[in-house]
C-alpha cells in the first residue's frame, strides 16, 4: 500500500458513517411517528451513502482489490474506525437524536474543511456530503430545542441522553501519526479548529434548548485505533450475516 | 372536478396522540405553480416544512415547498356541488368552444 496514513483517516471517515447510518435504519419501522421514521430512515440512507465513497476510495487508496462492500462486510470489529459515539445503541428517541445533534454538529464542519483537503478526489466527496450533512444537523438541533424545552418528560429524556453521551465526544479531540502526517500534507484539517466550531454549535443549541451541558471528565476512547464497545460486535454481527452467508452474492 | 374535503379536513379537532395536520405543496421549478402534493403530521411549522421535505421532495421533487396548517383551508362541501359547480354545465356559452372561429380569422 502506497498511503497507509490516507487509507486509515479514510476508513475512519467511511466507518463513523457506515456505523451510525446503520444504528439510524434500526429505527425504520419503529420510529414515534411516521414522518419521522422516514426521516430517520433517509438519515441513515444519506450516511450509508457517504460511507460508501469514503469505503470506495478507502479501497481504492489501499489497491488491495477491496470495494465499499469488501470493507464494510468482511472486516471484523477491531479492524472499524469510527467513534464510539457513533456505536452506541439507540436508547430513546431522545439518545438518538442527541447522538445524532452531537455527531452532525462535528461532521457539518469536518466536511466543509475537506473540502478544501488538498486531495482532490477526497474534497469532491466532502463537498457532495456536505449538502445532505446541513440538512442533518437541521433536522437534529431542532429536534434537540423541541425535546429540551418541550414537556418536563422530554426534558429529562433529552438531559439525561445528554449526560451519557457527553463523555463519548472525547473521541472527536483524538490525533495520532496518521492526522498528523495528513494535516502535514494539507489533506486532513487541524481538529483543534474543529473543536472549536464544534463547541460553539453545540452550545449555542443545547443553550436554547435549556439543555446543561455536563462538566464531568471525558472518557479515554479507543474506536479510532479499534478499541470498542461490546456494542459494536454485536451491531457488525446482524449488519454483516447476510454478506457473509452469501459471499459473492449480488442483489 | 369533485369537491371533498382535503385529507384530514373530516375532522376538525386532531386526534389527541396526534400533531396537527399540514397540508403540503411543492413547485416543481421556478415559476411553475406550487401544487398540492399530500399532507404531513407535525407540531409546528419547521418540522412540518422538514417532514414535508423527507416526505416529498427527497428525489429532487421540488425546488420550493409550502406547509399550511389543514385547519386554515376552508373547503366546498358536497352539498355545495349542485350550486357552486352545475349553473356552468347548461351554459355552453361560457366555454370558448361555444364559438366558431369564422374562416377569415383562421390565421389568428
Amino acid at each position: 500500500m502506497t498511503d497507509p496514513a490516507l487509507f486509515g483517516y479514510l476508513l475512519r471517515l467511511g466507518d463513523d458513517r457506515l456505523v451510525l447510518g446503520h444504528r439510524l435504519s434500526e429505527w425504520c419501522g419503529h420510529g414515534p411517528i411516521l414522518e419521522e421514521d422516514i426521516a430517520m430512515t433517509n438519515l441513515a440512507l444519506d450516511l450509508i451513502g457517504h460511507a460508501t465513497m469514503f469505503l470506495s476510495l478507502a479501497g481504492e487508496v489501499e489497491g488491495a482489490g477491496q470495494d465499499a462492500d469488501a470493507l464494510a462486510y468482511w472486516r471484523d470489529e477491531h479492524a472499524f474506525r469510527n467513534l464510539e459515539l457513533c456505536e452506541l445503541p439507540n436508547g430513546d428517541f431522545a439518545f438518538t437524536m442527541m447522538r445524532q445533534f452531537l455527531f452532525d454538529a462535528w461532521s457539518v464542519p469536518l466536511l466543509e474543511a475537506l473540502t478544501r483537503s488538498a486531495e482532490p478526489r477526497l474534497a469532491a466527496i466532502a463537498a457532495k456530503a456536505l449538502k445532505e450533512t446541513r440538512y442533518h444537523l437541521r433536522h437534529s438541533s431542532e429536534w434537540i430545542c423541541r425535546l429540551g424545552d418541550g414537556t418536563e418528560e422530554s426534558h429529562r429524556r433529552a438531559q439525561e441522553a445528554l449526560d451519557e453521551l457527553w463523555p463519548w465526544t472525547g473521541g472527536l479531540e483524538y490525533q495520532d501519526e496518521t492526522d498528523r502526517a495528513l494535516q502535514a500534507r494539507g489533506i486532513a484539517p487541524n481538529p483543534a479548529e474543529l473543536l472549536s466550531s464544534w463547541r460553539g454549535l453545540t452550545r449555542e443549541v443545547l443553550t436554547r434548548a435549556t439543555l446543561l451541558v455536563p462538566d464531568g471528565p471525558m472518557r479515554m476512547t479507543g474506536g479510532r485505533f479499534g478499541r470498542h464497545t461490546e456494542h459494536l460486535g454485536h451491531m457488525l454481527a446482524e449488519m454483516q450475516i447476510v454478506a457473509r452467508s452469501h459471499p459473492g452474492a449480488e442483489w | 372536478m369533485t369537491p371533498s374535503n382535503p385529507p384530514g379536513l373530516s375532522s376538525s379537532q386532531p386526534a389527541s396522540d396526534q400533531w396537527p395536520l399540514w397540508e403540503v405543496f411543492t413547485q416543481a421549478k421556478d415559476g411553475a405553480p406550487h401544487e398540492h402534493a399530500g399532507s404531513v403530521h407535525a407540531p409546528d411549522a419547521e418540522i412540518a416544512l422538514q417532514n414535508a421535505r423527507d416526505t416529498y421532495a427527497r428525489r429532487g421533487e421540488a425546488v420550493s415547498i409550502w406547509v399550511v396548517p389543514s385547519s386554515a383551508i376552508v373547503a366546498s362541501s358536497p352539498e355545495d356541488a349542485g350550486p357552486f359547480f352545475d349553473p356552468g354545465n347548461d351554459k355552453p356559452y361560457r366555454h370558448p368552444q361555444f364559438y366558431k372561429i369564422p374562416r377569415v380569422g383562421k390565421e389568428l
